[in-house]
């Protein structure tokens, strides 16, 4: 308990950093809402209040943007994040049947979060990795080549 | 650090880069040794190599003769991770940990290259150097010329690789509209996509009068299957910092801005201890290099949103806002980032203009062919025995890069198609293979150079598959603002859809092809007047394909999952 | 101005620099059919309706947001011009239902109209298409508006209204690509957002995504029910918009046969809110003298505008205290229908039911604030806008050309020229001013026309010389204009005695409940009837409403009584921007 606390309380001191920084700054909107992203996974709806109050930002517009970018969530996610590439060099080579097969041993699609939060499956379109297509990667661990075959093993690492 | 200082650096800086050039060592090291850290070879473990090797020549002793460097991509990512010997520039292949030993007990200690860590033709010949290797032999690097060769957060190296030399000139001995006339002159196209002059977009922005203008840096690359932007930003991230500089200088700017993709955390990683450094060393900031101009750069994190490349989305997106595209005019130039004119440039364009200051627009203009000058990075992915970036003159076939460069299509099928300009783009049948490489020719056939996404098909390939991904991922991608792309792509993709079901009807492709058409002509931005291009030529060269799916209720690759179709062959 | 000389369909015409292709088209009788575009205040290129080929362009250019240049070329009805557009227009319609029958928009709907005059005969694309909002995301949670994204084509009209007018942004584009709508954040209903209720969106809306609350039955079942006495009152502002809904010019004077119209409705008595306009200068005009003579609250600003009055609730609760603390004229007026009248009229207050007719959708949520039963019931039992109630004569066939015209019923019928102007930006202080110079000095008002708060600037300032005192008045029109002089009240750099505010543009006149359209032309010609009519009337300032002086005399005695603080002035709630978090829904639209 303690220690998730104390890691609790430093997020919110670098939330809190933050938005002191930004104050009254509309054009922060998404470095700020990156931050919180960054910091806490997600964008918990009393923190986008608080951007909209101490930007000066219609909270119309926070959730607007929080909407747009893929790279925000306004759910918490699970422990682990699987995102795999669905870019071109990893289609080609196969990456639609490893999402089947992510899909099926997890039981969720992609976007979704696992009923016991343990894993969070996202697609993403090229990492820049192509060239070991199809590529997956497990908390940002890198998993080249992947096949439908390799992914139970490849999750079963992940408590 | 003033013009002196600058010159102290480089010679000192050369002498230690010598062997990586070609040269022998001229420093106290009898060998460099280079750990490929670029994204590709990151993935594919390149860290725990490097960490190995460090071990390894600590315990052989050999610290004080063996300089170990991480540097950006080297290219041949699909090999990697990738370590490179000096002298001789020896390319070892998909090195594991365990494989430190036999390179330094052999290679650095008894200066025996280690054969099995080579590359190998598919048909056995062994290549061990860069010399040697079909995959870098036709290729010209001028916007990766330090990628892979130097460590990309050393400024001391950049130095050594004639860094900053560019600006130093500039700002020395040229007048803005010289550095302008020069780039121009050079015939320098963007490589974003567009393919417009860079020196008039310069132009543009210098004839504006303004308080603030802006330079900006597009990093966003996001065409899936591109990643030359991604290998500069991390393995040579000064270049583009310099050339930014020299457009500031050039424009009247003071302020620049990288909106790099957070899917590429290590480009981000170096490109703000890049900036760092530079701050430090007076080559960002006030009063650069001593002289009265000012100038500096802040990084923005892309969030996950294609359109954001498109420039009137990415400066509402630097601005904090939704990314929609807006109708130009006005142009950037005239209204940009903030409602001031602003420069964006794409980041290859970025790292082409510092050997064009060096060098002279003469020597880049003879470069390529036509009005495609230079040369140009492609990101070679797909059915092909060698993937990776492979940067070319303008000009090369299509077929020297695939057979030559790319060592010709794995597994011994059929060539089918290229791809080239990733999903605004369209594809290149087999009769088309000896094309040329440029932007004219490809515009010709129905595609486009675009950000150099260069996809290899073979036989195996489904062509409605290919273009229904492509269209899924545009769609996907729309912003949402005007009707035709909003609207128009996803009923494009509804009936690709149930094409590729077995469940099309007559007069689909018609129905398809109609919405392309009026997509392409009424869409407010880039991304959905190109959106259909994949569609479009995919119809233009492989209708029967299309047809096969919807009389016949099968798919020809075999890739379609058809309930009740014939067994494809294959 | 620099000029520029195009050529649009084989004709030449010169333009001034940086005119789009759409106004000079329209300057030469072309008129390219829009969508998305709203003159000055959304100009996006967003539709995509109004594409036009230029000469030696990659593609078609949208003419609504294309610049003029030098020796264009300009083609608006091509070939691919129109397939264009009728292939963007069947792409809208793929992505809507075809509700027009049961729509509150039909027949005066711009995305059915474009489908008539295009000619288009089917839309392809609708099976197993798609949708991008079902009924599900329909909220009917307030009771002023009610959005449908099923209908909305995203032309963002209203999010431009809006922001940039009423410098909210209740509403605003969510989610990305072909998911998008408009919504306010978070899963919530306009109901629970700081949403003013002025309806400007409703306004704008081209189609039925956005429209006033339809509670025309209600009524109609009050007008049957024989155990009930129905009582209507009539806002100024309705005067001179209500005829356009039959076809008349803007600004048309129809008071007689508006009163007529609802008599053969069904309505048992016809009042008019002008009477309780006259009331609130008595009341808010004593008002402003005691706060100024005793030391109270400057400046006091005008409460009779509820959209207004939920906006400063919910940004500058903190300025409260400067708001009058009268109510507006319906809820005054409704308070005496359930008191005064049925007491004169010997009617049990509990069989009366009380409607009004307004320009405004906010009046609908004012007549259900808690603090509107001073009577002992909710004062006004429903509220129609101008739209509602021809809505209501054409279902019951009446013919508004032959109405006569009639007069309103006594007693709460008599009114001045000054309770008429309150339907115009600045016409509340005007009416105040008259009363209160005459009041104050006890002599005659030689000029009775203040023109200096009249028309339609966003903001207008005059100085008064009333006796000794130098009066320093403010009036502002939409509350983006209001936001300027709540942030300077806030800095305590106001030094005005007396604030008018009215939350939509132009006033009254310019409601969110008005006929459709109603644009800046319009608004112009709304406000010259008004003067028209207060030139017209014999009386013209409200403390000599001699049906005023009677109220006074029978039954309220006196301004700021007893009985007025009870029936005629009210409080407010602070409100806060947002909600807190823990009110708000988990949102549905995480990725
Ligand atoms: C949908 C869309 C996406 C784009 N993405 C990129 C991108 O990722 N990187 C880029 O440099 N240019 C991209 N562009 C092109 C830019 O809008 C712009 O033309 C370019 O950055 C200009 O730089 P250049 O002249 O150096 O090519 C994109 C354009 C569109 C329409
Ligand atoms: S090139 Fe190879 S060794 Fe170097 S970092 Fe990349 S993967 Fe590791
Ligand atoms: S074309 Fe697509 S991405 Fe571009 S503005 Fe229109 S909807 Fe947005
Ligand atoms: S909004 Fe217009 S087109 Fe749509 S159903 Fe209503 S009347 Fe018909
Ligand atoms: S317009 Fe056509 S669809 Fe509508 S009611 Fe008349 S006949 Fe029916
Ligand atoms: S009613 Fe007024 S405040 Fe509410 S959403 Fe519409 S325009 Fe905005
Ligand atoms: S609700 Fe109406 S005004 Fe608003 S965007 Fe939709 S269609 Fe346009
Ligand atoms: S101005 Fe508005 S609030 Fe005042 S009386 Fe007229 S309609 Fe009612
Ligand atoms: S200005 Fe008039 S119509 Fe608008 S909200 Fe106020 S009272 Fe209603
Ligand atoms: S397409 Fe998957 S990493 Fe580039
Ligand atoms: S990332 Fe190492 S060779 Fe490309
Ligand atoms: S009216 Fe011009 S794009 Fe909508």
């Amino acid at each position: 308990m303690g220690a998730q606390c104390n890691c609790q309380n430093e997020s919110n001191k670098k939330v809190e950093d933050l938005l002191a920084k930004h104050r009254g700054n509309p054009n922060s909107l998404i470095v700020v809402l990156a931050g919180i992203q960054q910091e806490l996974g997600y964008l918990p709806k009393d923190l986008l209040i608080r951007v909209a109050e101490e930007l000066n930002v219609p909270l119309t517009d926070v959730y607007g943007v929080a909407t747009f970018y893929a790279a925000f969530t306004l759910r918490p996610r699970g422990r682990h994040s699987i995102n795999l590439c669905l870019g071109t060099a990893c289609y080609v080579k196969g990456a639609p049947e490893v999402q089947e097969a992510i899909e099926k041993e997890l039981k969720i699609k992609a976007g979704e979060t696992t009923e016991d939060r343990r894993f969070t499956f996202d697609v993403v379109r090229c990492l820049g990795a192509c060239s070991i297509a199809p590529v997956m990667t497990v908390d940002g661990e890198v998993h080249p080549r992947m096949t439908p075959e390799r992914v139970p093993e490849v999750l079963a690492k992940y408590e | 650090m003033t013009f002196q200082e600058l010159e102290e650096i480089r010679s000192k800086a050369k002498k230690a880069l010598a062997v990586r050039l070609g040269g022998e060592p001229t420093d106290e090291y009898k060998y460099h040794v280079l750990v490929c850290g670029g994204t590709g070879c990151h993935s594919s473990g390149c860290q725990d190599v490097a960490d190995a090797l460090e071990k390894a020549v600590e315990a052989a002793g050999l610290k004080n003769t063996v300089k170990l460097i991480q540097t950006g991509c080297m290219g041949a990512c699909q090999l990697g991770p990738v370590v490179m010997v000096y002298p001789g520039a020896y390319h070892y292949c998909n090195v594991k940990p365990e494989d430190v030993t036999d390179i330094v007990n052999d290679h650095l200690k008894n200066d025996k290259f280690v054969e099995r860590l080579c590359y190998r033709t598919p048909d056995g010949e062994l290549q061990p150097t860069i010399k040697e290797m079909d995959f870098f032999k036709k290729q010209h690097k001028i916007a990766l010329r330090n990628c892979g060769i130097i460590d990309p957060v050393s400024l001391e190296e950049y130095i050594g690789m004639d860094g900053y030399a560019a600006l130093a000139k500039v700002l020395k001995e040229m007048s803005p509209q010289e550095v302008i006339e020069e780039v121009k002159k050079s015939g320098l196209r963007g490589r974003g996509g567009a393919g417009f002059p860079t020196g008039l977009k310069w132009q543009f922005m210098a004839d504006q009068k303004a308080d603030q203008k802006y330079v900006i840096c597009n990093g966003d690359e996001g065409d899936p299957g591109a990643f030359m932007d991604n290998a500069v930003l991390t393995g040579d991230p000064y270049s583009v910092i310099e050339a930014m500089t020299i457009c500031g200088y050039a424009t009247g700017a003071t302020k620049g801005y990288a909106y790099i993709r957070l899917e590429y955390p290590l480009a981000i990683k170096n490109f703000r201890k890049a900036l760092e450094v530079c701050r430090e060393k007076g080559l960002l900031g006030n009063n650069i290099m001593g002289t009265d101009f000012s100038f500096d750069i802040e990084i923005r994190e892309g969030a996950g949103a294609f359109v954001c490349g498109e420039e009137t989305a990415l400066m509402a997106s630097t601005e904090g806002k939704r990314g929609e595209p807006r109708p130009r005019p006005p142009f950037p130039a005239q209204s940009g980032l903030f409602g001031k004119p602003s420069n964006i440039n794409n980041v290859e364009t970025w790292a082409n203009i510092c050997p064009i200051i060096l060098k002279g627009a003469d020597w880049y203009a003879s470069i390529g062919v036509g009005k495609s000058k230079g040369t140009k990075v492609f990101a070679l992915a797909g059915k092909v025995v060698n993937t990776g970036l492979v940067e070319v003159p303008m000009g090369i076939s299509l077929r020297e890069v695939v057979e030559e460069i790319g060592g010709g299509i794995a597994s011994g099928k059929k060539f089918k198609a290229a791809q080239t300009g990733g999903p605004s783009g369209g594809c290149i049948p087999a009769d088309h293979f000896d094309t040329s490489l440029d932007y004219e020719t490809l515009a010709s056939l129905g595609s486009i150079v675009g950000s150099g996404g260069l996809i290899i098909t073979d036989e195996d390939t489904c062509m409605v598959d290919l273009a229904k991904f492509y269209l899924g991922f545009t769609q996907d991608e729309s912003c949402g603002k005007c009707t035709p792309c909003r609207i128009g792509t996803k009923r494009m993709l509804e009936i690709l859809n149930r094409i590729s079901r077995g469940l099309g009807r007559e007069g689909d492709i018609e129905l398809l092809e109609e919405l392309a058409y009026m997509i392409k002509q009424s869409a407010l931005c880039g991304l959905g007047q190109t959106a259909p291009n994949p569609v479009l030529s995919t119809l233009k060269y492989f209708r029967e394909e299309y047809e096969a799916h919807i009389k016949e209720k099968t798919c020809p690759a075999g890739v379609c999952k058809i309930r009740g179709a014939k067994k494809a062959t294959s | 101005m620099a000029t520029v000389t195009l050529t649009i369909d084989n004709q030449k015409v010169e333009v001034e620099q940086g005119t789009t292709i759409l106004e000079a088209a329209k300057k030469i009788g072309i008129e390219i059919p829009t969508l998305c575009y709203m003159k000055d205040i959304n100009a996006i290129g967003a539709c995509r309706i109004c594409v036009v080929e230029v000469e030696g362009a990659r593609a078609l250019q949208a003419a609504c947001v294309t610049p003029v240049a030098e020796g264009m070329v300009v083609k608006t009805n091509s070939e691919l011009v129109r397939k264009s557009r009728k292939l963007t227009l069947e792409l809208i319609l793929s992505d809507h239902p075809q509700e027009c029958l049961t729509c509150l928009r039909n027949t005066n709907c711009e995305l059915q109209a474009l489908a008539e005059a295009f000619g288009l005969k089917e839309v392809r694309f609708t099976r197993g298409a798609a949708k991008s909002a079902t009924e599900a995301d329909i909220d009917d949670s307030a009771p002023s508006i009610v959005r449908d994204p099923r209908k909305c084509v995203l032309c963002r009209r209203c999010v431009a209204v809006c922001e940039k007018v009423q410098g909210i942004k209740a509403i605003g584009p969510v989610n990305r690509g072909f998911e998008t709508i408009i919504a306010p954040p978070f899963d919530q209903k306009l109901a629970d957002v700081n949403c003013a209720m002025c309806g400007q969106c409703s306004l704008v809306c081209p189609t039925g995504a956005i429209t006033e609350k339809d509670d025309t039955d209600k009524v109609w079942a009050a007008l049957s029910d024989p155990n009930k006495h129905v009582v209507v009152q009539t806002a100024p502002a309705t005067r001179v918009s209500i005829a356009e809904e039959f076809g008349m010019e803007p600004g048309s004077i129809n008071t007689g046969k508006m009163v007529a119209a609802l008599r053969r409705l069904g309505f048992d008595k016809v009042f008019d809110t002008d009477f309780s306009a006259d009331l609130t200068i008595m009341e808010e005009g004593s008002e402003l003298i005691q706060r100024i003579t005793q030391g109270g609250t400057l400046p006091m600003i005008t409460s009779c505008s509820p959209g207004w009055i939920k906006y400063i609730e919910h940004y500058y609760p903190d300025l409260l205290p400067h708001l009058s603390t009268c109510k507006s004229p319906q809820q005054m007026l409704g308070a005496l229908i359930k008191t005064f009248y049925p007491k004169k009229a010997g009617i049990d207050p509990e069989n009366i039911y009380s409607v009004s007719i307004m320009p405004c959708t906010a009046k609908k949520f004012e007549a259900e604030r808690d603090e509107m039963n001073d009577s002992g019931y909710q004062d006004v039992d429903a509220v129609l806008t101008t739209r509602e109630l021809a809505r209501m004569c054409r279902n019951a066939g009446i013919d508004w050309n032959a109405l006569p015209e009639e007069e309103y019923d006594d007693p709460l019928g008599l009114s001045t020229g000054a309770a008429v102007i309150f339907g115009a930006t600045g016409g509340v202080m005007e009416a105040a001013l008259r009363t209160a110079y005459e009041l104050i000095t006890k002599e005659e008002l030689k000029d009775i026309n203040f023109t200096a708060v009249r028309g339609m600037e966003g903001i207008k300032e005059a100085t008064v010389k009333v006796g000794d005192l130098d009066v320093k008045v403010a009036v502002a029109h939409t509350l983006g204009n209001a936001r300027k002089l709540l942030d300077l009240i806030r800095e305590g750099k106001a030094d005005y005695h007396f604030i008018e505010v009215m939350c939509c543009p132009g006033g009254c006149i310019g409601g969110g409940g008005q006929p459709i359209p109603t644009n800046l032309e319009v608004r112009l010609a709304r406000i010259a009837g008004i003067y028209k009519a207060d030139e017209q009337l014999p009386i013209r300032k409200s403390h000599e409403n001699p049906a005023i002086k009677k109220l006074y005399e029978e039954y309220l005695k006196e301004p700021l009584g007893e009985l007025s603080h009870k029936l005629l002035h009210t409080h407010y709630v602070p409100r806060g921007v947002y909600r807190k978090p823990e009110d708000i829904p988990e949102s549905g639209s995480g990725h």
